[in-house]
């Protein structure tokens, strides 16, 4: 965190000069270790049998939050009878389609308290038509209803927390130490220093950023902190969560008000073609109207944004114009997308501040495929690597491009930074703080806000007249924001549509202050129901600056976060069930029964008049059947999910598999990898293969991507300022010493990485901040790659770049790509240069004998033959 | 004479009337994270050109280097081994008992010893990597100013040491004079980035070539009630800026905190009114021997060696004058 993210850290200074233990679980040593209490290194990729031994020795010590844990989490639900759990199929769970890859998720449902049949997704008649995870907005998945199965003695063998103790019962302290490679020792601080700091008196926080999302499985990692979490009642509490730290600045407010293929604003679902063919089947399918929680009210929200959208052209007639919004057809990622251009399907790109040809896994594959695109237009502040490939890229060095062979033609539009244009910036605590213009940007340069709104203009200008009906959603968008001297938008117009407006009624014109004030009639118009508020009263909310000093620790009054201006979310937790206060040390959200309401530091996360005793009708449908203990007011049965019965498309519990490319075998399945995980085979995406197989031993090491405080990202705002470029000048490697000595590496001086993919020079630190670890019997060296250099000649500073070395395997959850550990060789010295540079790379290939199949096979045990034992160790 | 040197005596007395008003930092590397904000912001307030010919330096994560006419912050990194610490702990450990530096009222210097002597102390860490932000001392005796013969060097109202940059005349008298090599001269040859960008658009305008350049303690900061700017850009405050006199009570009561968590090769630098530049402006909390992060561990003004010299010059031509007199009267008989 201090090394990504120094600006945040100052509360984690403070934090620690006021008692806090800061512990760092890092494969590296970072300037987050050399402030941290102990500095804890794990292998790559291992952190699920870290994180399941924490849960198991939580659960084995009876060290969980027993009273919390009972009241707001679904550990009493009982799930379907026909649910098996990986220790059954060695690595697998029930329901795996071994054709395709995916999981049939109808065998880990609730069993439904009215009878034996489970609780399934609204809508869905067969498993067929179950939603793929990205047809999910963040509310998650929904149930056809809340009325489920229980056993409160938690004794049940099929219950929610039995389950999940026999599920981690294997992950040890001593399968950590083989796996990790963590001691004992260290694993007994960690989990005593957790477990001490959590309970009514005291909250624990996990703070994490891309080392635990870019893998094969990386939502997983993420629900295994929560599971901890839940166990030890640190959600919807002060000082507990866990939090999520961004790459960027306002990339929270990118999934906001999305960049993203799959989502509308405020986490609606993108809809499916052929599956949401009207706007009811849509709306069916985010929230069901018996299920319990605001989601049942995504009627309101999503007819609100059409009315955003269209304004008039939105009737009750036509649906809200429902049919004006574009469809899916499929996964558009990133990644999809690039093979999409690799085949000759995409005409046109455009790039906003990003630059895969660096910053992108598989780097050449990026670049290869940027060079089958008719036009490319990229927007950024400098001549950024992405914008000249075509004339001094790595494949013209090579010579496997020549830059009159290419045909695409490249745009290069300069833009503003962010002191040179209005707007908002969204944290990652949902904090939105309102910026304002310092200068005005130099010569041709353009905010994002000025771009589009006259890009807008100009393809309305084209189509006006038009006659044809699929000009009608550009045609009939409202786009009429008032503009300055300069063109440009006024920023706080487009807040105030966020925000959302009366359309009609006697308020009509009047900015909307809840999204409850929402309606699904066509009355109130508003463009991210979660932002509503932001703009209530007519005042930028987002633009206050009271300081924190004149104000209590929650600072209410400084900027604006979503929803509603709630700092916790989930805080209705931070109460035990009879409403009162878990501790006076945590205070937070209370129920005030004189009142009869909820009150306390913040904006309750709930009802505000639901007393905590309240018990609705079992057939109440939405916010009306929440009882007064459902703190989790967004999932469909109120609970904390230990276990997810749906949303999740490769298990719902997490299970340790390893990464794709890993030299070493799975200690606690058969099952190698991620059986779910979305694979990309193809000549130019080849992978190693990974441990016991032949060949595994030509790429025997680990590598893992990482940042520098100096960079950001893939350089584009670093490496061309001479300020930051001259504090980390040249792309280099970290190792440890005895690596360093073993392969011949002298210190600062160069090495040559190859992997399936590329091959990269780097200068060498050689460092007892990288440790070589002992895993499963052997000895296994790690090395640390910063990406922040690319190949170029406009940059201050250039240099190889560590994404050429990724190979692509996505996490089938959220589509994100494993860069975290992926296996590579290591030699003494430069590269070679041109044509003999693909030569060494081909030379490996074949020496470990790579083909398009290699590495890409999901399964590696028997598949619908329980075994009684794993397979154990290699 | 006495003109050339400045002696404790008098700068307390010059002090006295404004004692309240001279600044201070008190670098806290105890919570120094290494993020370089501080170098950054320094040059971009001061329009100081980049430096170095952008190649990895080899000292770790640092490759500024030293403090020098373009750089007026540096962040030293030190990887040091388990070793290492007990080494630090123990001498940090001996100075207490030294009593120096001076660890606040006697009921906190009481409890430290008490840290000394049973208190565990934290587990010696296996490794560990230092942090710590350089600047100039601007010295209680400032060798620059005093061997500085334009005048281009002053004692603010802040009570700190800055350049006039229109009337150095580039002499680099001074450079010689800082005992911990901080001013330097900014020369036309030495500041170039790499050759072929000479020319480039990432070229820089360069101010103030050929004087004197050090930090200035953000000078056109202060007048405006401004913090320096490596001060207000630090994320964990670990540079902290205000009157010297809280700076230091805050830097003693900071190391008396650490020595009382068994932290005890925690001790301060430039604190001490006694040392060899009458104590700094700059005071920092270090965690090992000032060497270790590049700091002279006993700097001296060089000028306060002169009224000795020229007492000892005077006895010398006192007693060549007596020689060659006898010489003389010998020589006379003769």
């Amino acid at each position: 965190m201090a090394e990504c993210h120094p600006v945040g850290f100052q509360w984690v200074t403070e934090a620690k000069q006021r008692g806090a233990r800061i512990i760092h679980v890092d494969p590296r040593f970072t300037r987050t270790s050399a402030v941290a209490d102990r500095h804890i290194a794990l292998r790559a990729g291992s952190d699920i049998v870290l994180l399941g031994a924490l849960i198991n020795y939580v659960l084995t010590h009876d060290l969980w939050f027993e009273e919390y844990v009972r009241a707001y989490t679904n550990a009493a639900t009982i799930i379907s009878e026909e649910y098996q759990d990986p220790e059954d199929l060695n690595g697998l769970f029930s329901g795996y389609n071994p054709e395709d890859g995916t999981y049939d998720k109808s065998t880990w449902s609730y069993q439904s308290a009215t009878g034996r049949e489970t609780v399934g997704e609204p809508g869905a008649e067969t498993e067929d038509d179950a939603a793929e995870p990205h047809e999910f907005g963040a509310g998650g998945p929904p149930l056809s209803h809340a009325n489920v199965r229980r056993d409160e003695t938690l004794q049940d063998p099929r219950c929610v927390f039995q389950v999940l103790k026999r599920h981690f019962a294997r992950y040890t302290p001593e399968m950590v130490e083989q796996t990790c490679g963590i001691s004992v020792d260290d694993f007994t601080y960690l989990a005593n220093s957790i477990t001490e700091n959590s309970g009514r008196e005291r909250t624990t926080a996990f703070t994490y950023a891309v080392g635990w999302t870019q893998h094969a499985q990386g939502a997983q990692f993420i629900r295994t902190a929560a599971i901890l979490q839940l166990l030890l009642g640190n959600m919807g509490r002060p000082g507990g969560g866990i939090i999520a730290l961004r790459g960027h600045a306002t990339i929270q407010g990118c999934t906001d008000i999305p960049t993203l293929f799959n989502l509308l604003p405020g986490y609606l679902p993108m809809p499916e073609a052929g599956q949401h063919n009207t706007l009811q089947t849509y709306l069916d399918s985010i929230g069901s109207k018996k299920q319990k929680g605001f989601w049942a009210n995504a009627d309101a929200y999503t007819i609100s944004l059409l009315k955003a959208w269209w304004g008039d052209a939105a009737t009750q007639e036509n649906d809200f114009a429902y049919d004006y919004l574009p469809r899916l057809t499929g996964a558009h990622g990133t990644y999809q997308t690039l093979e999409r251009m690799l085949r000759d399907e995409l005409d046109g790109y455009f790039l906003i501040g990003q630059n895969p040809a660096v910053g992108s896994a598989n780097g050449r594959m990026q670049r290869l495929g940027m060079s089958h695109l008719k036009w490319l237009v990229v927007r950024d502040f400098s001549l950024i690597e992405s914008a000249t490939w075509w004339k001094d890229g790595p494949e013209i060095h090579t010579g496997e491009l020549r830059t009159e062979d290419i045909e695409t033609e490249v745009f290069f539009l300069p833009a503003a930074n962010h002191t040179e244009k209005a707007g908002s910036f969204t944290q990652t605590q949902r904090l939105v703080q309102w910026r304002h213009q310092a200068v005005t940007p130099p010569d041709d340069a353009q905010s994002e806000l000025h771009f589009f709104h006259e890009l807008g203009k100009r393809l309305r200008q084209r189509l006006a007249g038009s006659q044809d009906s699929r000009d009608r959603p550009l045609l009939d968008l409202t786009w009429d924001y008032p503009t300055d001297a300069h063109g440009e938008p006024d920023p706080e117009a487009v807040l105030a549509e966020i925000n959302g407006f009366h359309v009609s009624g006697p308020d009509q014109g009047e900015p909307l202050s809840t999204f409850n004030e929402m309606r699904a009639d066509g009355s109130t118009a508003g463009g991210c129901w979660i932002y509503t508020g932001i703009y209530a009263d007519r005042v930028n909310q987002s633009a206050r600056r009271k300081p924190g000093q004149e104000q209590d620790e929650t600072a209410a009054e400084w900027a604006w976060a979503w929803p509603a201006n709630r700092r916790l979310l989930y805080n209705r937790a931070s109460a035990d069930p009879q409403g009162r206060p878990w501790s006076e040390r945590k205070k937070y959200v209370w129920w005030d029964d004189e009142q009869q309401r909820w009150t306390g530091k913040d904006v309750p996360d709930f009802p505000v008049d639901r007393a905590p005793d309240a018990r609705p009708e079992p057939d109440a449908g939405g916010p009306a059947a929440l009882a007064g203990d459902d703190p989790f007011i967004m999932q469909a049965d109120g609970k904390g999910w230990l276990f997810a019965p749906h949303g999740l498309v490769d298990g719902p519990l997490p299970t340790h598999y390893e990464p794709p490319e890993s030299p070493i075998g799975n200690p606690l399945y058969g099952q190698q990898s991620n059986p779910a995980r979305i694979v990309l085979p193809g000549k130019d995406n080849l992978l190693a293969p990974s441990a016991l197989q032949p060949g595994s031993e030509i790429y025997p090491h680990i590598f893992t991507t990482y940042r520098l405080t100096e960079h950001h990202t893939a350089g584009g705002m670093s490496r061309f300022l001479p300020y930051l470029a001259e504090l980390q000048p040249e792309m280099f490697c970290e190792v440890s010493p005895e690596f360093a000595a073993e392969i011949g590496l002298e210190a600062y001086g160069w090495a040559t990485i190859i992997s399936p993919r590329s091959a990269i020079e780097a200068r060498v630190f050689i460092t007892e901040r990288v440790t070589s670890l002992t895993i499963a019997g052997r000895r296994v060296h790690q090395v640390g790659l910063p990406y922040h250099w690319g190949v170029g000649n406009e940059a201050v500073v250039e240099g190889d770049a560590a994404n050429d070395l990724l190979g692509l395997t996505l996490d089938p959850n959220v589509h994100i790509q494993g860069s975290k550990a992926a296996q590579c060789a290591v030699r003494p010295g430069r590269r070679p240069r041109g044509p003999e540079l693909t030569k060494l790379v081909e030379d490996l290939r074949q020496q470990a004998g790579l083909t398009v199949e290699t590495g890409n096979e999901r399964l590696t045990v028997p598949w619908g033959e329980p075994q009684d034992q794993p397979r154990g160790e290699q | 004479m006495e003109s050339l040197t400045e002696d404790t005596q008098r700068s307390a007395e010059a002090y006295a009337e404004r004692a309240g008003s001279r600044k201070a930092f008190f670098t806290d590397t105890s919570i120094c994270i290494g993020c370089k904000a501080c170098e950054v912001a320094c040059k971009e307030w001061n329009r100081n050109p980049q430096d170095g010919d952008l190649e990895v330096l080899g000292s770790s994560y640092d490759n500024t280097g030293a403090l020098g006419a373009n750089t007026w912050r540096h962040v030293a990194f030190v990887e040091q081994d388990q070793d290492r610490i007990e080494k630090a702990r123990e001498s940090g450990r001996k100075l207490v008992s030294l009593g120096m530096p001076r660890v606040g009222p006697p009921a906190q210097a009481g409890a430290a010893a008490g840290a000394q002597d049973g208190t565990a102390p934290p587990d010696t860490a296996e490794f560990r990597w230092l942090m710590s932000s350089d600047v100039c001392k601007h010295c209680t005796h400032a060798g620059c100013l005093d061997v500085c013969p334009t005048g281009a060097l002053f004692r603010t109202e802040y009570g700190t040491v800055k350049v006039q940059e229109d009337i150095c005349n580039g002499c680099g008298t001074c450079v010689g004079g800082c005992p911990f090599g901080v001013i330097e001269r900014r020369d036309e040859g030495i500041i170039r980035a790499k050759t072929e960008r000479a020319q480039s658009k990432y070229a820089q305008e360069i101010p103030n070539e050929g004087t004197a350049n050090k930090c200035t303690f953000c000078y056109d900061r202060l007048v405006d009630g401004q913090t320096p700017a490596c001060a207000q850009t630090c994320p964990t405050t670990s540079i902290k800026f205000g009157d010297r006199e809280d700076m230091v009570e805050s830097a003693r009561q900071r190391v008396a905190e650490l020595h009382q968590q068994g932290m005890t090769e925690a001790r301060l630098y430039g604190a001490n009114p006694n040392d060899g530049v009458g104590g700094t402006g700059s005071i920092f909390l270090l965690l090992d021997e000032p060497e270790v992060y590049g700091l002279p561990p006993d700097p001296r003004v060089p000028t306060k060696d002169l009224p000795r010299m020229y007492q000892r010059a005077v006895l010398a031509a006192g007693g060549m004058l007596a020689a060659v007199g006898v010489s003389f009267v010998l020589g006379g008989r003769r």
